[in-house]
């Protein structure tokens, strides 16, 4: 399959035109993060909302420190609950995709979209029920219980991503597979497996994306100071009364950093990953 | 010819047969590996549901719960309320405009990058990074960008472009307007009909924030169209135009059905992003069910109450996701 | 022969996994977790039920003090931090928890406080504003504990106005300690502006727009207004409702829902509202309280309506009191206090009671609230404050708080329950924004219900 580029008459003109549509779009798309920039590096006299494009005094990042303070417990907090929530969530979601997209029983499919449902669930209709759940069987107010809440909402979204993608590989290979005696777990471990690094990416950095973001989750479930993810932390800088807008704002950013660093990195697996058919309808 | 391939059925026949059992095992395991999963889908997203449906049939209001039976009063006094006619129609307007927008939008950029201009990663990687941001975040910043101030001391935007000489002067998030004006509403309703003003902020900042999660999609999309297939169109003497709405589109379809999911279910859910941008205000004028269900069970104490809005959302949901889910479903058994 | 291998080892990999889950904090019997994690049961009728909460690393058990609250701002941060001092001099070896959630003007904290609260794991203690946010919420679901008896003993039914206890009494009981006092219905407005066009602080209504009227024709905005904080309309109204309706008949609204309907009155309260935010900033919605202030001392507007803690966030910024802000009563209420307070009490169940006990002691102690205070930007429920240790505000605010009539605040949960509130504040905030009158009427009218209960 070849795939040359958008072919374009060759005048200079249009390309021209191209980037400089590009560029009011990358401006379009910075513009917030500038704003945030140099809010954080003002001093909160300096703050205001009616001379926010006023460029800081001085190059400080004493509010980056103010907030980092607030914020360090919460961040590694925040690690212990997106990296095992992410595995668990992505190995149930490629095992069920597995399932549900290459073996053939009665009702799979409405098993799979008994699953699906579940991905439209409004988070707070379900809070309370939740939240009695988990103190009956011991893990409310922890990291676990935390983790567990994401392993069990990740589901729909993982299964789905990896059920497409793995659909789009050619039955006859798992065949082939099955004709040489290979079990479940042979199959999934020569054949799924090394198949699914990119659908893995995928799945990973959307669930990596949306755990490290989530705030109600994160509020409700943690009840002390220790245990709290960084986003809860993040709203805590914001005062009961008044805000104190550099070190939010430099907080903000900094609670952006990791999963900035993954979409600039992982980007390209990110796209190539969907080009291999994860979330192809 | 046909000798070969009988003889290679009846050598698989032959050995199927021994792998009944095989089968039946693997079955079982597949069963088993699915299990969990889906029972943790049936108590912490049925087993709830059910549980919310129950209370919001109940007469709950404070700490203490009270499940006496109430009948349907709740969802009477919901669906009565000025509020709740408010929500619906914002939620319409927002999830229209911000699925629209993030699909041009997204297919314009995908475009534009994939026409290979130097660069091509930076502009990719500057699209893409509001995904990484979380809602919270997003709220805040365009709060601030958005704030009108007054015709003579602008703020923000109004701000940006006063600095540049163009004298443009939006006050969206602090209007309760409906375009179109007149108030117009049908008897049965409270509310007047149309696009509140204020929703627009809201809808800049999630198409913001998401359109590039479109344009990495379509992007892969067009880059699994097959040149020779636009070639051959070329060759007929297709126009541009032409390839592009005959071929390009269509064979974006599924793509764009994806995204509409991903997307839908991220807007019938919005909440961080409008509490934070604009706290629903003003005036509801961008209030969403996601916040009154909130503010009513947290704020009020009042549990039955704000359990009948939270089952509402869910019909609501239900409603323009079952059909899609059945037919997906149906269109996969014929495969 | 091999899948029976495989089944085992699904059976392994998924065991260690509820293994971590759950072996990860405070020692939870893993043996029971891992075979009912994942069952179904979520009984609804699960009202305070006492459960695993040793189980949870809480901090039943050990020696702690876990006190609950919203103050992260610094001058707050500060002023809890003085409490927890004195109170770590009169336990030492007492480990204090500061736990505190922010955002949402307190609805978060409620949120995690009431799970906290339904599940059987109540904090020592918990900031709450006294009056009927405390009774109409936590008092009436039977959650804490009557703390009269501690006040006679410690003698604060002395020191503490009576007019202020008797509003947060429920059927004769006191259920919390006021540690501070914040006025609502003050008027803050910027000395240079006034000065420059020959003007005096309002001191009724009708002054009021008196000065507004010339302010506007300066083309200056007489009154900054902001809303994006959901509750700055909502205060500007009551006090309106106070001016309107006088010292004694104001707290009777809340008392007896019927006053609301047929009083003249209120239609008056209204039309006076309307006619303040028509010299009121129009871009309300997307300023912040905060942010309306700011423009008092950035001379951008006159004036602004506003708690008393707007004075700590001018003098953060660095404006200086009687030079380039003043303050007055707000119009047409001198003479009356529009009190609210932040408290603790005593949660049933408290898991280190003798602690909280303590805690409580250090609340309503004169150091403690001389500690508080000051740092806070309020001043002390207790009126044998030590006026020395306050500024030039706080120290009027004292002799104000002596000897005017107190009322009690609406919008800080001193009037009424959190129903109404929510009502109240909704009622206005719309009005804010569409100004149609009957409707505000027709929906405060309706509030009104929600005043049943107390």
């Amino acid at each position: 399959m070849s795939t040359k580029p958008m072919q374009l008459p060759r005048i200079r003109y249009s390309r021209i035109i191209i980037y400089l549509v590009m560029i009011a779009f990358a401006i379009f798309y910075l513009l917030p993060v500038y704003l945030m920039l140099i809010t954080g590096m003002k001093s909160f006299e300096e703050v205001s909302i009616s001379r926010m494009w006023a460029l800081p005094s001085s190059l400080s990042f004493d509010s980056f420190a103010a907030a980092w303070e607030r914020l360090d417990v919460s961040f590694l907090n925040s690690i212990k609950l997106v990296i095992p929530a992410t595995v668990i969530s992505s190995i149930l979601g490629s095992m069920n995709g597995y399932v549900l997209s290459k073996w053939k029983f009665r009702g799979v499919d409405a098993i799979f979209t008994a699953i699906l449902f579940g991905m439209f669930i409004p988070y707070q209709s379900i809070l309370i029920p939740l939240v009695l759940t988990l103190q009956k069987i011991g893990l409310y107010g922890s990291i676990p219980g935390l983790i567990l809440t994401h392993v069990v909402y990740g589901i729909p979204i993982t299964t789905l991503i990896f059920r497409n993608y793995y659909a789009g590989i050619p039955g006859e290979l798992v065949e082939a597979g099955k004709v040489d005696g290979a079990g479940f777990f042979g199959i999934y471990r020569h054949i799924i497996f090394p198949l699914s690094v990119t659908g893995f990416v995928v799945v990973a950095i959307w669930q990596f994306t949306s755990i490290w973001n989530e705030f109600l989750f994160g509020l409700i479930i943690t009840n002390s100071p220790e245990q709290r993810p960084v986003t809860v932390a993040l709203q805590n800088i914001a005062g009961s009364q008044y805000t104190l807008w550099n070190v939010q704002m430099a907080g903000a950013l900094l609670v952006a950093i990791p999963t900035l660093v993954v979409y600039v990195l992982l980007g390209r697996y990110f796209l190539r990953g969907l080009l291999s058919g994860a979330l192809k309808g | 010819m046909a000798e070969a391939t009988t003889s290679v059925v009846e050598k698989s026949a032959e050995r199927a047969a021994p792998k009944k059992s095989l089968q039946l095992n693997e079955k079982l395991i597949g069963i088993l590996m699915i299990s969990p999963s889906v029972i943790a889908i049936a108590v912490f997203v049925y087993g709830f549901i059910a549980w919310t449906g129950w209370v919001s049939l109940s007469r709950w209001r404070g700490i203490v719960a009270d499940l006496s039976y109430a009948g349907f009063e709740n969802y009477i006094n919901v669906f009565k309320s000025y509020r709740f006619q408010t929500d619906i129609r914002n939620t319409i307007v927002f999830t229209l405009f911000f699925l629209l927008g993030s699909l041009v939008i997204g297919l314009l950029l995908a475009m534009l990058v994939d026409s290979r201009v130097k660069g091509e990663s930076f502009f990719r990687t500057v699209y893409l990074f509001p995904m990484a941001l979380s809602f919270v975040v997003t709220g805040t910043a365009w709060q601030w960008l958005f704030s009108p101030g007054t015709p003579q001391e602008p703020h923000g935007l109004n701000q940006l472009f006063h600095m540049f000489g163009l004298h443009v002067y939006q006050n969206w998030s602090t209007t309760s307007y409906v375009w179109p004006g007149g108030g117009w509403r049908p008897d049965w309703l409270r509310i007047p009909v149309g696009i509140p003003v204020a929703m627009i902020p809201v809808i800049v900042a999630a198409i913001w924030q998401m359109s590039g999660f479109t344009m990495a999609m379509y992007l892969a999309g067009l880059r699994g169209i097959p040149e020779d297939l636009k070639e051959a169109a070329r060759v007929d003497g297709a126009s541009e135009w032409q390839i592009f709405r005959k071929i390009t589109l269509p064979l974006l379809q599924p793509i764009t059905l994806s995204a509409v999911i991903v997307l839908g279910h991220i807007s019938l859910k919005i909440f961080d992003l409008i509490i934070t941008q604009t706290g629903g205000g003003p005036g509801f004028a961008t209030d969403v069910p996601g916040i009154y269900m909130y503010e009513t069970t947290f704020k009020s104490n009042k549990y039955a109450e704000g359990a009948a809005v939270a089952i509402i959302m869910l019909l609501l949901v239900s409603v323009l996701i079952i059909p899609y889910l059945i037919y997906n479903m149906r269109s996969e058994t014929e495969r | 022969m091999r899948s029976k291998i495989s089944i085992l080892s699904i059976f392994l990999i998924f065991a260690s996994i509820l293994f971590i889950a759950c072996g990860g904090q405070g020692g939870t019997p893993t043996a029971s977790t891992g075979g009912t994690s994942q069952s179904p049961s979520p009984s609804p009728a699960a009202s305070a039920q006492p459960t695993q909460s040793a189980n949870q690393g809480s901090s039943a058990g050990e020696n702690k003090l876990e006190i609950f609250s919203w103050w992260t701002n610094p001058g707050e941060a500060d002023g809890l931090k003085a409490l927890f001092e004195i109170f770590k001099k009169r336990r030492p070896g007492v480990e204090v928890i500061n736990a505190t959630v922010a955002g949402g003007a307190g609805t978060n904290a409620k949120a995690v406080l009431v799970t906290r609260m339904r599940g059987g794991d109540p904090p020592d203690s918990f900031q709450v504003h006294a009056g009927q946010e405390l009774i109409g919420t936590w008092v009436v679901a039977g959650k804490m504990e009557p703390i009269t008896d501690l006040f006679k003993q410690e003698g604060w039914d002395k020191v503490m106005p009576k007019t202020l206890l008797d509003q947060i009494t429920y059927k004769g009981e006191i259920y919390s300690v006021p540690v501070n006092i914040h006025r609502s219905n003050m008027l803050w407005y910027n000395i240079e502006i006034f000065k420059k066009n020959n003007l005096q602080p309002p001191k009724t209504i009708d002054d009021f727009f008196k000065v507004a009227e010339k302010l506007k024709a300066k083309g200056i905005t007489p009154l900054s207004v902001g809303g994006k904080d959901k509750f700055e309309v909502p205060h500007l109204f009551e006090s309106v409702l106070l001016a309107t309706f006088g010292p004694e008949d104001y707290p009777k609204l809340f008392k007896d829902p019927s006053m609301w309907e047929n009083d003249p009155r209120l239609d008056k309260a209204i039309d006076t509202l309307n006619k303040m935010l028509d010299y009121a900033n129009e871009d309300r919605a997307s300023l912040s309280w905060a942010d309306a202030a700011q423009r008092v001392i950035d001379g951008e507007a006159a004036m602004t309506i506003m708690g008393d803690w707007a004075e700590g966030y001018f003098i953060n910024k660095g404006a200086k009191p009687n030079k380039d802000f003043g303050w007055a009563p707000a119009p047409g209420t001198s003479g009356s206090f529009l009190w609210l307070s932040d408290s603790f009490g005593l949660p049933k169940g408290a898991p280190h009671r003798e602690n909280a006990i303590e805690w409580l002691k250090v609340c309503g102690s004169k150091e403690g609230q001389d500690a508080f205070n000051p740092k806070k930007g309020s001043i002390p429920a207790r009126t044998d404050a030590d006026k020395s240790k306050y500024d030039v505000y706080l120290r009027w605010s004292i002799d104000e708080f002596k000897r005017d009539k107190l009322v009690p605040s609406i919008v800080h949960g001193a009037a009424a329950n959190e129903a109404y509130m929510t009502d109240y504040d909704n009622a206005l905030n719309l009005f804010s924004a569409n100004r149609d009158k009957e409707e505000l009427k027709g929906m405060l009218l309706d509030a009104a219900s929600e005043l049943q209960s107390q």
